[in-house]
C-alpha cells in the first residue's frame, strides 16, 4: 500500500499502478460485499462440520449431520418397497401359472420385472428383449426350453449351461468338423437351409438329409422341428439364434455352439426371479 | 482537483403513506369488487359439486395426488394442460385489451396486491383512525397506547393473512377434511408450509410493503406502459383547467352562488352548456354551466386532496406516473372538493391524452366509443375471442373415451418363427365417465393386418372408471401379406365404447422387412 496517492478526478486512492496514464483507483469494496464474503466463510466452514467435506485417504469425513445419498436412496427403495409389502407377498404366495389372471398382480410383477430385466438381462437380450446373434430374441414364439410361465422361470433362476448351478439347462452340440467330411457338412448344410423352404440345391440337399438324418435327427428331430427338453432349435422355421444362411450354418455345424446364462435364482430375490419371468412372459411370446 | 461529484444513491428509503378515507363512486365500485372478489376467494373451495361415488365432490379441485382438475362439471386431466395454457394465453390478452382501453385497471382494482392492502389499510383505519390520527400515532414515541393499537392492528392483519393462506390450500384438497385436519394438526406438512408462506406473503405485502411491490417487485407497470397510448383511458389531472393552482379564497363562491349556477345549468337542460372538459361522466352530477376560468388561477385550489387519498403517495397533477395504478381514489376525493367549491367535477378525471388539444381549444373531443373501439382493441378481442371458441369448442368435441398409441420401436418389428412379421404397440386407453365400461379395440388399413392383444384371446376390455389402463396391443401381417415386406403400413387403431356407441382413434405405422 502506498501512501495515499489519490486520483483527481474521484478522489479515490489510487494504487500507484500506471499504464500510459491511465491509473488504477483502489476502490474499497462495498461493505455488504465484504459482510457477504465474511457469512459466506463462516457458511462454508459450518457446513464442511455438517455435511461430508473434507476428502482424507480413505473417504471423506461424514459430518456430524450424518447425511448420505446413499442411506437416502437406500431409505427411499425401502419406503417404495414398504408401500408394495403386501404385492409382494401376494407374488410370492401366487402360483405363477395363475398370476396373469389377476390383474393387479400382474401389473406390478410386470412392473417390477421390467426393472429388473433393465438392470440384469438387458445387457445380453437388449433393452427391448429383441436379443442379438447368440442371445435369444425374447419378443417371438419360439423358446428354445420353453415359453410358458414354468419354463422361464425354471430357464431364469438356474441358467443354461452354467457351472454355477448344478440343475442349469444343459446340452452340448458336439463340434462336427471334426466328425463330418467337408463335403458331407456343405450337403447337410444344404438340408438344413431346405427345411426352411428357402431357395436350394436339390440334389445337395437330398445327400444331407442321410448325413442329418444319421447325425443331426437325434436331437433336432428327423424333419428338423427341433426339441425343447435338449435345448435343440426349432431348424425349419424363421427365427435363427446364430443366423441363416449357409457360411453361419457350416461354422455352426463345424464348431457348434455353447450359448451361457447365468444362474439368476442366488442373485435375484424370490420375488425378483418371479416378476422377470412374469415380464418375459408378457412380451408377446408366452405360452 | 476538479469537481468531486458523489454519485446518486442507489438507495431510496420508504417514505410512508397515510391514506385519508375518501367517499364517491370509485370508492364504492372498490368496496365492491373487494367483497366480490374475496368472496370468490373464500367461497369457492367450499362450494359442492356431485360428480358420483368415484370421484370428489369438491366444485373446484386442483387435484395434485391424482393429476386432475376439476371445475364444476370440468375435468381436466393432465394431457389436457392445453386447456389452461389457452386461459392464461386468454388472461395474458384480456389484461393487453383492458390496458391498451381503460389503462391499468387491472392493478387499480382486482390485483391481489391492490385488494388486500385495501382491506389492511381499512382495518388500520378502523384501529388507528384517519389520515392525520395515523400520522400522529407514526411521529409518537413508542408509549402503551402506540404499542396497543400497532399490537391489535397487527394480530389483525395476522388473522386475516392466516386466512387467507389458510384459503388457498383447500384448493388443493378436499376442503372440509383438510379443514378438520388443520385443526386437529394431522394435516400434510406441505398444508402448513404453504399456508406459513402465504401468510407471511399476506402479511408483509400487504400490511408493510404495499405501494412498494407495485414499483420495485411488479414488472407489470413497465410492461403496461408500453401497451398504453394517447387513446388510452386513464386517470389523469386536467392541468390546462386546474393550473395555475392556487388556495385564494377570494376564488370561492358563496353557497347561494354555486346553488343558483347549479340551478341555471338544471334549466339548461343535459348536453347542452356543458363544460367542455368533462366529456364522459354526465351521470355522476347533473350538467354544469360553462364557467371560463377566471383569469389568474385555475381550478385547482391545491387542497392536496388527491395527494392525501393516494395508495401510492403520488400526486396525479405531476402528470402521467409509473407509480400510479389508476385507482380513481383521486377523482373521488377531487369530486368531492369541486363540489364543495362549487367547481364541475372531472378535475382529475378518467380521460384520454390525445383529447388534449380539443379540450383545451374548448372543441367537442372523440366519443368514448371512439377511444375504446380502435383497431389494436378489436384485434385483442377478436384473437381473445378465438381462443375463448377454440377452447369451448375443444370442451364440447371431448370424448368420454381416449387412446393414445406408442409404438415399441425397439425392435422396429419382431419375426415369428413362421416367418409372420409383428409390431408392438403400448396403447393407453382412458375411460373418462365415472363408471366402468367396456372398450373394443379394432384396427384399419388398406392392407391385410391383424390385432391381438397381451395375456387376453378377445379384443374387450373392462377399463374401470376415472382411469387409464396400458394395453399391449400385437398387430401382426403374414410373410405373404404385402405389408409384411415392404417399409411402412398406415394404420388406425380404434377404441370403441360397445355400451355408449362412442369411438375414438389414433394413426400410426406398421413397419415391415422393408424397413
Amino acid at each position: 500500500m502506498s501512501k495515499g496517492k489519490t486520483d483527481d478526478v474521484t478522489g479515490t486512492e489510487t494504487t500507484g499502478h500506471s499504464w500510459d496514464g491511465i491509473e488504477e483507483l483502489n476502490t474499497p469494496l462495498p461493505r455488504w460485499w465484504l459482510w457477504t464474503l465474511y457469512l459466506c466463510i463462516i457458511w462454508g466452514i459450518i457446513y464442511t462440520i455438517a455435511y461430508p467435506a473434507w476428502p482424507m485417504v480413505s473417504g471423506a469425513t461424514k459430518g456430524v449431520l450424518g447425511w448420505s445419498t446413499r442411506a437416502n436412496v437406500a431409505a427411499e427403495i425401502t419406503a417404495h418397497e414398504s408401500k408394495n409389502a403386501d404385492l409382494a407377498t401376494a407374488l410370492l404366495a401366487t402360483d405363477m401359472d395363475v398370476l396373469p389372471a389377476s390383474a393387479d398382480l400382474n401389473r406390478y410383477a410386470v412392473a417390477r420385472g421390467g426393472a429388473v430385466f433393465r438392470a440384469n438381462c438387458s445387457q445380453c437380450h437388449g433393452s427391448g428383449a429383441a436379443g442379438a446373434k447368440g442371445y435369444p430374441n425374447l419378443l417371438d414364439d419360439e423358446w428354445l426350453w420353453g415359453g410358458a410361465m414354468a419354463d422361464i422361470e425354471y430357464t431364469v433362476r438356474h441358467g443354461i449351461r452354467n457351472e454355477q448351478d448344478a440343475d442349469a439347462r444343459y446340452s452340448q452340440m458336439p463340434a462336427f468338423g471334426e466328425l463330418l467330411e467337408k463335403d458331407e457338412i456343405t450337403a447337410v448344410v444344404e438340408h438344413v437351409v431346405s427345411l426352411s423352404n428357402a431357395e436350394f440345391d436339390a440334389t445337395l440337399a437330398e445327400a444331407g438329409a442321410t448325413v442329418f438324418a444319421d447325425n443331426c435327427s437325434a436331437c433336432h428331430g428327423e424333419t428338423g422341428l427341433g426339441d425343447r427338453a435338449q435345448g435343440a432349435p426349432n431348424l425349419a422355421d424363421a427365427i435363427w439364434l446364430y443366423g441363416g444362411d449357409r457360411n453361419a450354418l457350416t461354422e455352426t455345424v463345424k464348431n457348434a455352439r455353447f450359448g451361457v446364462m447365468p444362474a439368476w435364482g442366488p442373485r435375484l430375490t424370490e420375488a425378483d426371479v418371479r416378476a422377470v419371468s412374469a415380464y418375459v412372459h408378457s412380451l408377446g411370446g408366452g405360452e | 482537483m476538479t469537481d468531486q461529484t458523489t454519485p446518486p444513491s442507489l438507495y431510496a428509503a420508504r417514505e410512508p403513506i397515510f391514506p385519508r378515507r375518501v367517499t364517491g363512486f370509485f370508492r364504492r365500485f372498490k368496496w365492491a369488487i373487494l367483497i366480490v372478489t374475496l368472496g370468490i376467494y373464500y367461497i369457492t373451495p367450499w362450494i359442492r359439486w356431485d360428480r358420483g361415488p368415484s370421484l370428489p365432490d369438491q366444485a373446484v379441485l386442483v387435484d395434485l395426488a391424482s393429476r386432475r382438475f376439476y371445475f364444476f362439471w370440468i375435468e381436466i386431466w393432465p394431457h389436457e394442460f392445453y386447456f389452461v395454457a389457452g386461459l392464461l394465453i386468454m388472461a395474458g390478452l384480456g389484461l393487453f385489451l383492458f390496458t391498451s382501453a381503460l389503462g391499468r385497471v387491472w392493478c387499480g382494482y382486482t390485483c391481489p396486491q391492490t385488494v388486500w392492502t385495501d382491506l389492511f389499510i381499512l382495518v388500520e383505519r378502523w384501529i388507528e383512525g384517519d389520515r392525520n390520527a395515523r400520522v400522529r400515532l407514526h411521529k409518537a414515541s413508542w408509549n402503551l397506547r402506540k404499542w396497543r393499537l400497532r399490537l391489535t392492528k397487527w394480530a389483525v392483519w395476522l388473522a386475516i393473512s392466516v386466512a387467507t393462506g389458510g384459503a388457498w390450500v383447500f384448493y388443493f384438497t378436499d376442503a372440509p377434511t383438510l379443514a378438520v385436519d388443520l385443526v386437529r394438526l394431522t394435516a400434510h406438512p406441505a398444508a402448513y408450509i404453504t399456508i406459513a408462506i402465504l401468510t407471511a406473503t399476506t402479511f408483509i405485502f400487504g400490511g408493510f410493503l404495499r405501494e412498494q411491490v407495485c414499483i420495485y417487485m411488479c414488472p407489470w407497470p413497465r410492461i403496461q406502459a408500453a401497451m398504453m397510448d394517447p387513446d388510452t383511458i386513464t386517470v389523469a389531472y386536467r392541468d390546462w383547467r386546474g393550473e395555475p393552482r392556487g388556495k385564494s379564497n377570494n376564488r370561492r363562491r358563496s353557497k347561494a352562488e354555486a346553488i343558483q349556477i347549479e340551478a341555471d345549468a338544471q334549466a339548461a337542460g343535459p348536453g347542452e352548456a356543458r363544460y367542455p372538459g368533462t366529456p364522459y361522466r354526465q351521470a355522476a352530477k347533473p350538467a354544469a354551466p360553462v364557467i371560463q376560468p377566471v383569469a389568474e388561477t385555475g381550478d385547482c385550489i391545491d387542497c392536496m386532496a388527491c395527494v392525501n387519498v393516494c395508495p401510492m403517495g403520488i400526486d396525479i397533477r405531476n402528470g402521467q406516473q409509473m407509480e400510479c395504478i389508476t385507482c380513481a381514489l383521486c377523482i373521488d376525493a377531487c369530486d368531492d372538493v369541486m363540489d364543495k367549491i362549487g367547481k364541475p367535477r372531472g378535475l382529475i378525471d378518467y380521460l384520454a391524452l390525445s383529447d388534449e388539444t380539443a379540450e383545451r381549444a374548448g372543441e367537442p373531443v372523440k366519443p368514448l366509443w371512439r377511444h375504446i373501439l380502435r383497431p389494436r382493441t378489436i384485434l385483442y378481442t377478436v384473437v381473445w375471442l378465438l381462443i375463448g371458441l377454440g377452447l369451448v369448442y375443444a370442451l364440447f368435441i371431448r370424448s368420454e373415451i381416449e387412446l393414445t398409441v406408442s409404438p415399441v420401436r425397439n425392435p422396429t418389428y419382431v419375426t415369428l418363427s413362421d416367418g409372420t412379421i409383428r409390431n408392438i404397440y403400448d396403447v393407453r386407453l382412458r375411460n373418462k365417465s365415472g363408471e366402468a365400461r367396456d372398450f373394443r379395440l379394432k384396427l384399419t388399413s388398406d392392407e391385410i393386418l391383424r390385432i391381438e392383444l397381451e395375456g387376453t384371446e378377445d379384443l374387450t376390455l373392462s377399463i374401470p372408471a376415472d382411469t387409464t389402463v396400458l394395453q399391449r396391443v400385437y398387430v401382426t401381417a403374414r410373410p405373404e401379406d404385402p405389408a409384411a415386406k415392404s417399409a411402412a403400413t398406415d394404420l388406425r387403431l380404434w377404441v370403441e365404447d360397445t355400451s355408449a356407441q362412442t369411438r375414438a382413434s389414433k394413426a400410426t405405422t406398421f413397419n415391415g422387412q422393408g424397413n
